[in-house]
């Protein structure tokens, strides 16, 4: 073991331009969070969250710098590598849920076990992290568990979207504005559910939002133009995404 | 590969009405491929199992396909018969074994006739050298008996004992009935898959008998000849129109052909019923290769349907394709996902198609027996049609790799945030 591997993402001397750009969309010196850190990060639009969300799933890879998932850089992974070991370790929510509506509730919550023995062991073996009892933990009542996702409402469809990302406790969460779309009340149904079951599973959460109200939930605030030296460098028109 | 295969059905299910008008049309495609090729195995066995243990077959001057034609199938008609006596002449040549005369031109009720000797049904052989076998009754002993093929009797309704009255030429004016003169069924053949099942089988003599007060195609007037004056009268066959021969040993068949080529008597031409097929195929072949490009084409454009309709959702998809990027999913697994989607509706519809044609090959099987006597046969597809199905399913998925790597440069492109 060595000491990267206490880290759950580990983004270092980070440097990333989009393909055709100008300019470097993102320059980041350092951002690590620890198994069970609660990251809370902001920033206007336009100001790279989606990029750096793409480069620490490893989706997109850097052209300086290095992005590790539990000490596993990224880069020094091949291809097929790189998506089973984002299967096995990323759990990913996204800002309009994204379900597949074709498939029912509970199909989609089990869709990332498609991918990632791992997290199919881990959850047929540790039982609270079966689809069942994180959509009843959820508040979802067992008569749409069977359901097409697509007939569920935005509530509904965005605690479907937490369970997804929990199932088979992956080390790191990442949530993109999960909470944009949601009233009050839904809002903190869904922080409620995301929280305990992180803290429950020891994951890290990278939790993306302009809503600093949620702020006070987690134990950094990170405000990624004040991270980003893209703006900021000399001769470098920043584009960011 | 599983878990991919079971999203594509899911994802296919999902869009399955416009997914399956593209499956009908995959279904037809091979329905059309198929039927073609069945058809077209089915009359060539048909014809290749017409006539099997002759080894030539003799007429007069004419092309070798004319001649197989109107002798063997029964299809158009002979330039001018030939002579009776050459006949003999031939069966005395040292080299033969039997002459079958074949004497034809009338018919009855859209059936053919022929008229021949009773070593016919003897001689005679089809398929793989099977012999003709009497159901019921016996082969013709006087004047005015025939034996029918199955079919006759399956369409008409026929029984042995029955009276029949027989058409001169195609039957097609009233006025060319021999009524004066029946003909009672004595004998109803075997199936035999072969034109043999749409004939009435008559002595020579009989031939002759019904033509008496005949010439030129046409009653004489005030000449009628009765029945019973027929039986009387001096019915030695004349000419007939083309003869079956069989020899001794096959190694002598074109010794034979050649002395009959330079039969001092009159003009005659002896063919080798293989050959003059194979020629024949020849001739029909540019056809069924035309019919079978027009399938082809049929089907390419169905293939070329799958591919637009599959690349034309993909806009629609990127979601999907960002979330299953997300969960774990490779570039190459979401072309594979596409791809296995076209796969999936190909097979279906490629299914569809071969359950169609077996469904109608056996409905319309017994039509197209009584229509054109070729037997249709309902069997498991040959190494044509698996070529075939093979080249079909090969397409569909390899049509489907086309919108699959749209997939994967978008999946590339997007990573976890689709540009919509």
């Amino acid at each position: 073991m060595t000491a990267e591997t206490l880290f759950a993402l580990d983004l270092q001397a980070l440097r990333y331009r989009w393909p055709g750009a100008s300019a470097d969309t993102l320059v980041l010196d350092s951002l690590r969070l620890a198994p069970g850190d609660k990251v809370f990060l902001r920033g206007p639009s336009g100001c790279g969250k989606s990029t750096l969300l793409s480069l620490a799933a490893g989706v997109l890879l850097p052209q300086a710098g290095q992005a590790r998932l539990l000490g596993q850089d990224w880069a020094g992974l091949r291809s097929g590598a790189r998506d089973r070991w984002r299967a096995d370790h990323l759990g990913y929510i996204f800002q309009q849920f994204n379900l597949l509506p074709y498939l029912s509730v509970l199909d989609n919550v089990r869709l990332p076990l498609r991918f990632s023995r791992r997290r199919a062991t881990r959850s047929a073996a540790s039982g609270a992290d079966s689809a069942e009892i994180l959509l009843e933990r959820s508040g979802l009542p067992p008569g749409l568990w069977r359901q097409p996702a697509g007939a569920l409402s935005v509530g509904q469809q965005q605690r479907v979207a937490a369970a997804r990302a929990l199932i088979g406790a992956p080390e790191l969460v990442v949530a993109d504005e999960p909470t944009s779309a949601l009233d009050e009340d839904l809002r903190e149904s869904f922080m409620a559910l995301l929280l305990e079951r992180c803290a429950a599973a020891r994951s890290a959460l990278l939790f993306v939002s302009h809503d600093l109200r949620l702020a006070a939930r987690f134990d950094r605030i990170i405000d990624l133009p004040s991270l980003n030296r893209a703006a900021t460098e000399p001769n470098n028109a920043a584009v960011p995404r | 590969m599983t878990a991919l295969l079971g999203l594509a059905a899911r994802s296919a299910w999902n869009r399955r009405f416009v997914l399956g008008l593209v499956l009908l049309s995959i279904a037809l495609s091979t329905l059309l491929l198929l039927g073609i090729e069945r058809l077209r195995q089915d009359v060539r066995q048909n014809f290749s199992q017409a006539v099997s243990g002759t080894d030539l077959i003799v007429g007069a001057r004419t092309g070798q396909v004319e001649l197989l034609l109107n002798s063997v199938f029964r299809i158009g008609s002979a330039t001018r018969n030939i002579r009776y006596t050459s006949l003999e002449a031939l069966a005395k040549h040292r080299a033969v074994a039997w002459v079958l005369p074949l004497s034809l031109g009338d018919s009855h009720r859209g059936m053919a006739v022929l008229g021949t000797s009773v070593d016919y049904f003897q001689h005679f052989r089809h398929g793989e050298r099977q012999p003709l076998v009497l159901t019921q009754g016996r082969r013709f002993e006087s004047l005015f008996e025939t034996v029918i093929g199955a079919e006759v009797a399956r369409a008409l309704g026929y029984r042995v004992g029955q009276q029949v009255v027989l058409a001169h030429g195609d039957g097609a004016m009233e006025t060319n009935d021999h009524a004066d003169k029946p003909f009672t069924v004595v004998g109803i053949l075997a199936p035999t898959g072969t034109p043999v099942d749409r004939t009435l089988h008559i002595s020579l003599q009989a031939v002759e008998a019904i033509h008496l007060d005949w010439a030129a195609g046409a009653p004489l007037p005030g000449q009628a000849v009765s029945a019973t004056a027929a039986a009387e009268a001096d019915l030695r066959p004349r000419s007939v129109t083309a003869a079956l021969i069989g020899l001794k040993s096959r190694a002598a068949v074109f010794a034979v052909q050649r002395d009959i080529a330079a039969f001092q008597d009159e003009p005659l031409m002896a063919i080798l019923p293989g050959v003059a097929l194979d020629a024949l195929w020849e001739l029909v072949g540019v056809g069924e290769r035309g019919l079978q490009a027009m399938s082809a084409l049929v089907a390419v454009v169905s293939l070329v349907a799958l591919v637009a309709v599959i690349a034309a959702g993909l806009n629609e998809r990127r979601r999907e394709l960002a979330i299953l990027r997300a969960l774990g999913a490779g570039p190459r697994q979401l072309l594979m996902l596409l791809a296995l989607e076209g796969g999936l509706v190909t097979a279906l519809g490629v299914l569809l198609g071969v359950l169609a044609c077996a469904g109608a090959v056996a409905a319309l099987a017994p039509w197209v027996q009584s229509q054109f006597g070729i037997g249709l046969r309902l069997q498991a597809p040959g190494s044509a049609e698996w070529l075939w199905l093979a080249a079909l399913l090969v397409g569909g998925f390899g049509a489907s790799l086309v919108p699959g790597w749209r997939a994967y440069q978008l999946s590339l492109a997007d990573g976890l945030s689709p540009r919509i």
